[in-house]
């Protein structure tokens, strides 16, 4: 019997060894680049062909986790894949590959490149370094990141967008909806951080434009992703009298603390009006469907620039989640749609004029409005109505 | 009443250490364990609902499949090899030294000083000094421990565990202060080495390949050819003896942990000068921890090591394969990484040790 069984072992590890050799035979496919399209001239790559088309996903997470940043970023992919209608097997999933450890997101990109990959999405800040120098290694593939701030003007871009856009109107909800006209917020960093304080700015601006009484408390937790952190802030928040809470963090716990304490909110990233029901007014989400499905269709026209890409409202990359009918003030959805369709025509880009700071001094002119590298870099200024707990 | 003592006192299971089995027996427990490991690791893969010939067909493709995957192997067999040298030295000696890990952080650090602020060097002057530098941090870090052994009589198992962590938050501090990358709008990171910096390539993989064969080379002929390596393996054996028999042991034990530290360095330079580009707070990132499973499976035979660390690798990047083939989480490829380890090393006990269990009836005199 034992005889038996060791034979079976052997046997079943040779056979493996046999589909190991067999499948040996999948060369990596060569981007050799094979111009028979000549690409309308704007493109500074060749066009690839859709059937050609591979791209890999780099995650810091995992999409299985439901909600959150990888899931929005996958939900993108999902999105792309469907309205170009590729394959699955042309696109390859990195999971959990940690942002601060440069050999594992280099291992992840030449994973994907050897099976065969011409475009790389990095979905995570810290993979920025690591990309921008395999860009120059393999001048053939696509490298685009998110968040950061780097780019080679050929195959290595940056992408990322106006949330603030949706932040401003979610503030509109949230200012007709408070009673004590104290509104929280849990921030993931501090005033350097152009991108969270500039969020809490286009909000407390929306708050301001439909209540000008209302105050913004914001409270940092010094983390992306900190769910013990963003209940207590949230709790603290509530404690003050705030009653709605908004975030800019990775959790719905905010939401969850709002709901508890019968307060309201508002969400980031996804709906969390799945996670608060009966709490959540609204979310600033992304859909980043929006920027992959252009960047995909770039490569394939052979229109690919290696642009930054900073897409809002009108490119459908940021937007709020559907109004919570149940619970909004009335009037909200009314408020909402005049901003929304004077930021769509571009008549309001929230930024505009001179705007009060809150230790009394101002920033912009009149007339004028802050330029996209203001925005994405210098915004180091809270609006007038807001306190830092 | 006597007997009913005696009874109790008896274990039903006894372990026993065996003398010695011959080479024919530990080979057959050792394909025995592997098999069983590749039959429990299957049991496992059908229960999440694949194939698992398919899925160790893939491991094994994934890491050889093509040029790319070999040399991503080497890239993963690099720091592995080279710290499981480091910590034999230690081991040969019976010197617990876990504080690998924290030996190549310091080895990185000091090495990505000249990195960073000497990128201007001639090439091979910079590399040589960031060479020498990864071997003294990890050196110094090493000497530590062992020197309040000696001294001291401290816990050197404590001791070295311990400053891991110092180091690994040294990285932090330096990251978010002093050598803060000026480049980076407020995130905190380091910047990334200039390509003057950067280790060059030989047959597609960082040099440091060349540097951990011709470490196994040295390695073996320091244990067992000179009179430095006889000296660590009286130590390892018995203190007194080597003590009677006029050695230094405390010189031994400090000049030893040294050498450890110091490859342990030099595993720190050459993963983040050759593979990371950059001081980041993965350098180590378990490696050294890893290094001691592999330098006991491999009997602290630096030959085996080589061997042994392979194996590592081919797992190590045939399930990263694997995950985003199958779409299987990074947990389902650990925990089948994990029983693949368990069998292998549950095997160990049994070439060592043996059962007795407790005979029916009497009571065994």
């Amino acid at each position: 019997m034992k005889k038996f069984i060791s034979i079976l072992l052997t046997l079943l590890l040779t056979l493996s060894l046999f589909t190991a050799c067999s499948s040996k035979t999948e060369e990596p496919a060569k981007e050799e680049p094979t111009a028979e399209k000549p690409a309308e001239a704007t493109g500074v790559l060749p066009a690839i062909a859709k059937e050609d088309i591979k791209i890999g996903v780099i995650h810091i997470g995992n999409p299985a986790d439901g909600s959150g940043y990888t899931f929005a970023h996958d939900q993108g992919i999902v999105g792309m894949q469907k309205a170009l209608g590729l394959d699955d097997s042309q696109i390859i999933r990195k999971n959990n590959v940690n942002d601060t450890d440069p050999t594992a997101t280099e291992t992840a990109i030449l994973e994907c490149i050897e099976e065969g990959a011409n475009i790389i999405f990095g979905t995570s800040w810290g993979y920025m370094d690591t990309m921008e120098a395999l860009a120059e290694e393999y001048p053939e593939v696509i490298f685009s990141h998110g968040t950061g701030y780097k780019g080679n003007d050929a195959n290595f871009n940056n992408y990322f967008g106006r949330i603030y856009q949706a932040r401003y109107l979610s503030g509109i909800a949230a200012g007709l909806k408070t009673k004590s006209n104290l509104i929280g917020y849990v921030a993931a960093m501090g005033q350097d951080n152009s991108e969270v304080t500039g969020g809490i700015n286009a909000f407390a601006m929306g708050v301001n434009s439909v209540n000008p009484d209302a105050k913004v408390y914001v409270k940092v937790t010094n983390s992306w992703f900190s769910p013990e952190e963003e209940t207590n802030a949230a709790k603290a928040l509530l404690a003050e009298g705030c009653d709605v809470i908004a975030q800019h963090c990775d959790t719905p716990n905010p939401q969850l603390e709002a709901e508890k304490a019968g307060a309201f909110g508002i969400g980031y990233n996804s709906d969390m009006s799945k996670d608060a029901p009966k709490a959540t007014l609204t979310s600033a989400v992304w859909d980043w469907s929006a920027y992959y499905t252009w960047a995909v269709e770039q490569a394939i026209n052979g229109t690919w620039t290696g642009e930054n890409y900073y897409g809002g409202m009108k490119e459908g990359l940021v937007d709020i989640a559907p109004l919570n009918e149940s619970i909004v003030a009335e009037g909200t959805a009314e408020a909402i749609e005049a901003a929304r369709a004077s930021i769509l025509d571009g008549s309001f880009n929230v930024f505009d004029g001179v705007i009060e700071t809150n230790d009394g001094k101002t920033v912009g002119e009149e007339g004028k409005t802050l330029d996209d590298a203001t925005i994405t870099n210098d915004i180091k200024w809270y609006y007038k109505t807001v306190t830092v707990k | 009443m006597s007997e009913k003592m005696k009874r109790t006192k008896e274990p039903l299971i006894r372990t026993v250490k065996i003398a010695e089995r011959s080479k024919r027996e530990t080979m057959k427990l050792r394909v025995i364990a592997f098999a069983m490991a590749l039959l429990a690791g299957g049991l496992f893969i059908l229960l999440i609902g694949f194939s698992p010939i398919e899925l160790y067909g893939t491991i094994i493709s994934g890491a050889f499949r093509s040029k790319m995957a070999i040399q991503a192997t080497v890239k993963f067999m690099i720091p592995l090899l080279i710290s499981s040298l480091g910590v034999t030295l230690a081991f040969k000696m019976r010197f617990w030294n876990i504080g690998a890990e924290g030996q190549i952080i310091m080895g990185a650090i000091c090495s990505s000083y000249f990195a960073l602020f000497h990128s201007d060097w001639p090439h091979a002057l910079l590399l040589a000094a960031m060479f020498a530098a990864g071997f003294v941090g990890g050196g110094l870090w090493g000497l530590l421990p062992a020197y309040f052994k000696s001294k001291f009589e401290t816990n050197e198992t404590l001791f070295t565990l311990m400053l891991n962590y110092i180091a690994l938050h040294i990285i932090s501090f330096l990251r978010d202060g002093p050598w803060k990358d000026p480049g980076s709008s407020g995130f905190p990171k380091i910047a990334r080495f200039e390509a003057n910096a950067q280790i060059d390539k030989v047959l597609g993989v960082q040099f440091g390949w060349i540097i951990a064969i011709l470490l196994v080379i040295v390695v073996y002929v320091y244990l067992k050819y000179t009179k430095h390596g006889y000296e660590i393996s009286v130590v390892g054996e018995s203190q007194s003896t080597a003590k009677y028999a006029g050695m230094n042991v405390k010189k031994i034990i400090l000049r030893t942990m040294i050498l450890s530290g110091g490859i342990a360095g030099i595993t720190g330079m050459i993963q983040s000068a050759g593979s990371d580009m950059t001081l980041a707070s993965s350098v180590a990132g378990g490696v050294g921890f890893t290094a001691i499973i592999v330098a006991w499976l491999a009997n602290l035979n630096p030959v085996s090591i080589l061997w042994v660390s392979f194996l590592f690798s081919v797992l190590e990047k045939g399930s990263s394969v694997m995950q985003s083939t199958y779409g299987i989480s990074t947990y389902s490829a650990a925990v089948l990484q994990g029983i693949i380890l368990f069998f292998i090393l549950g095997c160990e006990f049994f070439i060592r040790y043996r059962f007795i269990v407790r005979g029916k009836g009497g009571v065994r005199q």
